[in-house]
């Protein structure tokens, strides 16, 4: 495979970049890792959602529909393996699986690389993360969910916040084009 | 998914993997199960680097803490410090309280427990001027009935008696002085022989002869016979015996902590009195008709009532 190639839809030319040998796992690993024991020092730190943020930035890295949901399920279920009992395998998976596949997707029509455009895609995948995962609680686990509150809103805006430093230390990881 | 276009693979793919995993959770609420190989495996994976990690940040906020997060240590030093100082002081406090406590529980029991003798309680507030006479001045005085040649207790025991009254203070010399003196006795042997103060802590047993016996460590209780203090108020042990020419020298330790003395009672009579002593204390039975009595020695005319 090349190191990067152009994705020719229409009239875009959309960049397509592969990164270092084992950088996927590595920073997925590193992402599950620290989500499941920072909060334990800093508890604020819980608001942060790491294994969305990778999904995303794999997924609008990639740009492949395909690699993307597969990783975003990966990374889901690994995230409900480490999970409480409250949350069965499945519930992030879900939810990753389709964010992976829409990151890919539109990372395959858009130009993801501007901060901003990161902020407010992961703003919005954010909000379809919560979506899905409050769908899939109320319809298949009979669970209250909200389907989204001031707190969730202020995750979103701060996970997107982080998202953009945390996407600008990540395109380190890309292979030279 | 060959002719299916390339656009709607993923599609299809996404279709597949989302039914699966519905199906997955299927069986987890079905079963009743909780997917725990694979949660097994992967806290396995996962748990070395969450050991490091902590491990890591334990050691990274050890150094940070000992070493680098020291600017308000002097600060809290000083505060620590002074902390301290007034919790020493508000323990000392309340050692002092507690130890008050204790005495006014035991005067309050003391006074219960003879509730038709009339006495008042006073408070010590001061004492000898010299270091020849041993006597301190009470809170109270003439306006509380108190009269000059009262007698002065603890609960513990005698303390002396009043030698002037004012207005709101009274005087009180104490079994110590070398001019006092009380009637008293043995409580076995039941030998009265005055007891009288040397000006030292030790008290003095007098005139008892060689042949009489004296025990060291045995009881000496007023006699009553001086008509000031009721019988049977302890006044001391034998302390030591030693031989003499004509008399034994016999020294008697106070009954009552005469040293630290804040709080006793004034009996506000001088009749005879009967007292009921506390339990613990052995009642000793009265003196035989004529028996020799000891008299407070100053000032040598008690008043009569």
């Amino acid at each position: 495979m090349n190191d990067t190639f152009d994705l020719r839809g229409g009239e875009l030319h959309i960049e397509v970049h592969k990164f270092r040998a084992g950088a996927i796992v590595l920073a997925t690993a590193f992402a599950l890792v620290l989500q499941a024991f920072v909060p334990i020092y800093f508890a604020k730190a819980a608001i942060l959602d790491l294994p969305l943020l990778i999904t995303i930035y794999f997924g609008l890295s990639r740009r492949n529909p395909s690699t993307g949901l597969l990783l975003g399920m990966a990374i889901g279920i690994l995230q409900d393996s480490l999970s409480g009992p409250t949350v069965p395998l499945g519930l992030y998976g879900i939810a990753k699986t389709v964010i992976g596949y829409l990151a890919s997707s539109i990372g395959a029509r858009l130009d993801t690389e501007h901060p901003l455009a990161r902020f407010a895609l992961t703003v919005a995948f954010f909000g379809v993360h919560q979506g899905v995962i409050a769908l899939t609680r109320r319809l298949l686990l009979s669970q209250p969910e909200p389907w989204f509150t001031m707190h969730l809103l202020v995750a979103a805006l701060i996970n997107a916040v982080v998202a953009v430093f945390l996407f600008m230390l990540l395109d380190r990881l890309r292979k030279p084009s | 998914m060959v002719g299916l276009p390339s656009r709607h693979r993923s599609l299809f793919l996404l279709g597949g993997v989302v039914l699966l995993q519905v199906l997955l959770l299927a069986v987890q609420i079905k079963r009743d199960s909780q997917g725990r190989l694979i949660r097994v495996w992967t806290v396995g994976a996962v748990s070395p680097f969450e050991r490091a990690g902590a491990h890591g940040i334990s050691h990274i906020r050890d150094t940070w803490n000992h070493y680098f997060a020291l600017q308000n240590t002097s600060r809290d030093n000083e505060e620590l410090k002074r902390e301290n100082g007034a919790l020493k002081l508000q323990i000392t406090q309340l050692q002092s309280k507690a130890a008050e406590a204790d005495r006014l529980a035991a005067m309050l029991k003391f006074r219960q427990t003879n509730l038709d003798v009339p006495m008042v309680s006073a408070r010590v507030i001061g004492g000898s001027a010299d270091s020849a006479s041993q006597t301190i001045y009470l809170d109270r005085g003439e306006r509380d009935g108190i009269r000059r040649n009262m007698g002065v207790i603890t609960p513990d025991g005698v303390v002396g008696k009043i030698i002037e009254s004012y207005k709101d203070t009274a005087q009180v010399l104490l079994l110590t002085d070398k001019d006092s003196g009380v009637g008293a006795m043995l409580m076995d042997s039941r030998v009265q022989k005055p007891v009288g103060g040397t000006g030292e802590p030790f008290l003095v047993m007098k005139y008892i002869s060689n042949e009489d016996d004296v025990n060291s460590g045995e009881r000496v209780v007023t006699s009553g016979m001086d008509r000031i203090f009721p019988r049977d108020l302890p006044v001391g042990t034998i302390a030591d015996i030693k031989p003499g020419s004509t008399f034994k020298q016999v020294r008697v330790r106070p009954a009552a902590n005469l040293d630290r003395l804040e709080e006793v009672f004034v009996l506000l009579t001088l009749k005879p009195l009967e007292m009921k002593l506390d339990s613990s204390a052995p009642v000793a039975p009265a003196p035989a008709p004529g028996a020799p009595s000891a008299a407070i020695t100053r000032p040598a005319s008690p008043e009569k009532p």
